[in-house]
C-alpha cells in the first residue's frame, strides 16, 4: 500500500503542475484591448454594439434606453457581466436591470450577481452584475443550456419615475469571463456557434462573412475551440500510466524480493 | 475587424465620392449612392415658446440653431441629412391653419453645409406646435431608397394639434416602412410632454432624451446621426399566415412582421437531413402593454406534431421579448445524402402581450425573425467529452484496478508456476 500511496502523491503533483498549464492554453481573451473599446451601444438586438470580452465599453445614453452589447463566448467560460451607470446628479429613486440572452435570443439565467439592483434617490451610480453559467460545447436542442457563440446584453432601467425619464446617463459595461476547462467539457459538438446569420455561411457553402446577414461577426481571440480538446485527455492518460504502475507494483508485491525461497538454488 | 471593415467602406466611400465629384457635377453623383444611403430627417420645433430663454442663459431657439450648426459640422459623409420645421410660418390663432404649419426647410439629400446653416439662421419662434403632422410629413421627405432612416424631432412643448394623437401616427409610420426610427429630444421637459414624447420614440424603437443644456443637445444629435450612418442589416418584410398550410416559405435570413394582438403567425422552413435549424423570434411592445406577458415559438411539423418549442414569459418594464429554439435533424445512414427530400418545418409564433387601457391594438406588434440553417454535426454519444474522466476519484479508481490487477497477474502466476512445478 505504501507504494499507492507514493504512487498517488507523485501524480497528485505531476497533475498540480499539468492541470493549470493545460488550462492557459486553451484560448482566452486577452485583457490587454482597451484601445479600441467601443463608446456607444445599441439600442436593439439587431443594432448591438459588438464588444470583446476583457474590454470595458462605454456608451452615452438617456434613462429609459435600452442598451445592447454583443460578446462571443465559447465553451468552458463562464463569463460575468458587470455593468456601472453613472446616475445624474438629480433623480428620484430607480431600478436598473441586466439580462443577457444567447445566440438565439433565449435569455438566460443569472447564477449569481446582482442582476437588478435599485437606487435611492440621487445615488451617484448603479452597479449590476451577471454570472452566467458555464458555456458548454453542446446540450439538448430542448435544454435552454449556455451554447458557444454571440451573447447579448442589455442593460435598462426597469422601475422610474416619469421626471427622469430621458436624464442623460453614461453606462459602462465589461465582460470577463472564467475558464472552467475540463470540468465541464462535453461530448460533441455544435454545427457552427450560435451566431445569428450563421445559416447565410452554412449555404453559400463557403466561410466568408458578409455584413449583409451576419448580425455578429466577432469571435473569441484565438477563433472558435474546435471542441476536441480538454485537459481530460491529461488526466485519463495519467491515470492509465498511473494504473499501469499500481499494476507493476501489484505484481511485484506477490513475487516478493529475488527469486522465491522455496525454489533451490540451480533448478 | 469590423472596425477595419468600416474604416475600410468608408475609406472606398470617400474615394468613390471623391473621384465622382471630381468626374459628375454633383447630381450625378446621387443616384449611385441614395439607394442605400442612410437619410436623417431633424425636425424642429419652431413653435412661439423657443422663445423661452432658460437653455444655458439664451433662447431655446439659439440653443438648437447652436447645436444645429454643430452637428451640420460633423455629419458623416454618404448620410442624407434634411431639416423640417413646424410651427415656423403661422403666428396667427387659427387652430386649423397652425395645425397644418410643417414646412421643409432643407430636403433630405447629399449635404450642403453652407445653404443648409443659412436656412436654419432664417428661423424665428412663431406658432403652433403640430407635432403629429410634422412627423407624418417627415416620412414622406424619408420616402424611397434601402438605407436605414431616422427622424430626429427635437420639440419644446407637447402636440398642440389633437384629436391626432402624434404617438399613434409614431406607430403607423413604422408599420408602414422598414427601418424607420424617431427619436425624440425634449427642450426642458415637463412631465407630459415626457411622457408623449417618449411615446413616440417607444413607437418605432427610438430613444427619447431630456435636454437642458445646449451640449446635451448637440452631443445628442450628433449621436444619432452617426447611430444612422452605422451599417445595419435591414429586415425583409414578410407576412406570416395563419395557418401552417398557408405559410410563406423562408430560407434563412432577417425578416420582420406585425403581430396583433391575440394573433398568431405561421412561417415554413425547410430544413434537410443532416441540417439545422435556428430560428429566433422577438415581439416588441411599442405601445402600452399590461405588465405580464410571453412569446411563445413552436417548431411543428406539418402533421402538427410539436417538435420543439422556445418560451419566454416576463414583467415589467421592457421594449421587446424574444425567444428561440434550435432543431438539428439528424443524419439518416441508410438513406443516401439527398436522397430524402428536406423536411418542412412550421414555425408558429403566439404572443401574449395584452393592450393596456386605451391603447389602440391595430396595426400589430413589430415582430422581427431570423432563421438560419445550418450544415454540419450535432450529436452526443456521451456526457463526457469522448468519454474521458478527470478528477481524483478517477486517478484513485484507475490506480486502485491497476494494482489489484497486478496483485491477482502475480498470485496466477506464482500460482501456475506451483503448479507446473508439482506436476
Amino acid at each position: 500500500m505504501r507504494i499507492t500511496r507514493v504512487l498517488s502523491a507523485a501524480a497528485l503533483m505531476l497533475g498540480l503542475a499539468v492541470t493549470p498549464a493545460v488550462a492557459d492554453s486553451t484560448p482566452s481573451p486577452s485583457a490587454s484591448e482597451d484601445g479600441g473599446a467601443p463608446t456607444e451601444a445599441g439600442t436593439s438586438f439587431r443594432t448591438a454594439t459588438e464588444i470583446e470580452q476583457g474590454q470595458t465599453a462605454t456608451a452615452s445614453g438617456s434613462t429609459g434606453d435600452y442598451l445592447y452589447w454583443s460578446f462571443p463566448a465559447d465553451a468552458g467560460q463562464r463569463p460575468t457581466v458587470r455593468a456601472t451607470v453613472k446616475l445624474p446628479d438629480t433623480h428620484a429613486a430607480e431600478t436598473w436591470q441586466i439580462d443577457v440572452y444567447d445566440g438565439l435570443r433565449r435569455r438566460q439565467s443569472c447564477q449569481s450577481g446582482a442582476q437588478t439592483r435599485a437606487v435611492a434617490a440621487d445615488a451617484a451610480s448603479v452597479e449590476v452584475a451577471c454570472v452566467l453559467r458555464t458555456v458548454r460545447a453542446w446540450s439538448e436542442p430542448w435544454a435552454g443550456d449556455p451554447l458557444p457563440g454571440t451573447y447579448y446584453i442589455r442593460l435598462t432601467v426597469v422601475d422610474l419615475a416619469t421626471s427622469d425619464l430621458g436624464l442623460p446617463v453614461d453606462a459602462e459595461v465589461r465582460v470577463d469571463s472564467k475558464d472552467i476547462g475540463g470540468a465541464a467539457a462535453v461530448d460533441g459538438e455544435l454545427a457552427h456557434p450560435l451566431v445569428p446569420g450563421a445559416g447565410a455561411i452554412s449555404e453559400s457553402g463557403e466561410d466568408e462573412y458578409t455584413k449583409k446577414t451576419l448580425l455578429a461577426s466577432l469571435e473569441p481571440s484565438g477563433g472558435w475551440a474546435s471542441g476536441w480538446w480538454s485537459d481530460r485527455w491529461v488526466w485519463t492518460a495519467i491515470g492509465g500510466a498511473l494504473a499501469a504502475l499500481a499494476g507493476i507494483g501489484g505484481y511485484a508485491l506477490t513475487r516478493g524480493s529475488g527469486r522465491p525461497s522455496r525454489v533451490p538454488p540451480g533448478a | 475587424m469590423i472596425r477595419t471593415q468600416r474604416l475600410a467602406a468608408g475609406a472606398c466611400a470617400l474615394l468613390a465620392a471623391l473621384t465622382a465629384g471630381i468626374a459628375f457635377p454633383a447630381g450625378a453623383v446621387a443616384d449611385e449612392t441614395t439607394a442605400t444611403a442612410p437619410k436623417v430627417n431633424l425636425v424642429l420645433d419652431v413653435s412661439g415658446s423657443m422663445r423661452a430663454r432658460d437653455i444655458d442663459g439664451q433662447s431655446r431657439m439659439a440653443a438648437a440653431k447652436q447645436a444645429f450648426n454643430e452637428v451640420l459640422d460633423a455629419t458623416p459623409e454618404g448620410v442624407q441629412l434634411g431639416i423640417r420645421t413646424l410651427g415656423a410660418n403661422y403666428p396667427g390663432d387659427d387652430r386649423k391653419t397652425g395645425c397644418k404649419d410643417t414646412a421643409q426647410l432643407y430636403p433630405v439629400g447629399p449635404l450642403d453645409r453652407t445653404e443648409a446653416k443659412t436656412a436654419v439662421a432664417t428661423l424665428t419662434p412663431t406658432g403652433w406646435t403640430p407635432i403629429g403632422p410634422a412627423l407624418l410629413k417627415a416620412a414622406d421627405d424619408l420616402d424611397g431608397g434601402e438605407g436605414s432612416k431616422r427622424i430626429v424631432l427635437i420639440s419644446d412643448g407637447e402636440d398642440t394639434c389633437a384629436p391626432l394623437d402624434p404617438c399613434e401616427v409614431a406607430r403607423e409610420i413604422a408599420a408602414k416602412g422598414i427601418g424607420l426610427t424617431i427619436d425624440t429630444l425634449g427642450l426642458v421637459p415637463n412631465t407630459r410632454m415626457r411622457q408623449q414624447l417618449s411615446c413616440i420614440a417607444e413607437a418605432t424603437g427610438g430613444t427619447y432624451t431630456s435636454v437642458e443644456h445646449t451640449d446635451e443637445l448637440t452631443d445628442k444629435v450628433n449621436q444619432l446621426v452617426d447611430r444612422a450612418a452605422d451599417p445595419v442589416v435591414v429586415p425583409e418584410a414578410v407576412a406570416g399566415a395563419g395557418t401552417c398550410a398557408k405559410a410563406p416559405k423562408l430560407s434563412s435570413g432577417l425578416y420582420t412582421d406585425r403581430e396583433e394582438f391575440g394573433q398568431q403567425r405561421w412561417y415554413r422552413v425547410n430544413v434537410p437531413d443532416g441540417w439545422e435549424l435556428r430560428a429566433s423570434v422577438s415581439v416588441a411592445a411599442d405601445r402600452a402593454v399590461s405588465p405580464a406577458y410571453g412569446l411563445l415559438l413552436r417548431a411543428v411539423t406539418e402533421q402538427g406534431r410539436e417538435i420543439v418549442r422556445g418560451e419566454a414569459a416576463g414583467n415589467g418594464r421592457t421594449d421587446v421579448i424574444s425567444t428561440g429554439l434550435r432543431y438539428p435533424k439528424a443524419e439518416l445512414e441508410e438513406a443516401g445524402d439527398g436522397a430524402l427530400p428536406p423536411e418542412t418545418v412550421c414555425l408558429q409564433v403566439t404572443h401574449s402581450f395584452s393592450p393596456a387601457g386605451g391603447v389602440k391594438t391595430t396595426p400589430g406588434l413589430p415582430l422581427e425573425l431570423t432563421v438560419d440553417v445550418v450544415h454540419g454535426p450535432d450529436e452526443s454519444s456521451d456526457v463526457a467529452s469522448f468519454g474521458l474522466g478527470r478528477g481524483w476519484w478517477l486517478l484513485g479508481a484507475l490506480i486502485l484496478t491497476g494494482f489489484l490487477a497486478g496483485l491477482v497477474w502475480g498470485w496466477l502466476s506464482r500460482w501456475r508456476v506451483a503448479v507446473w512445478r508439482t506436476n
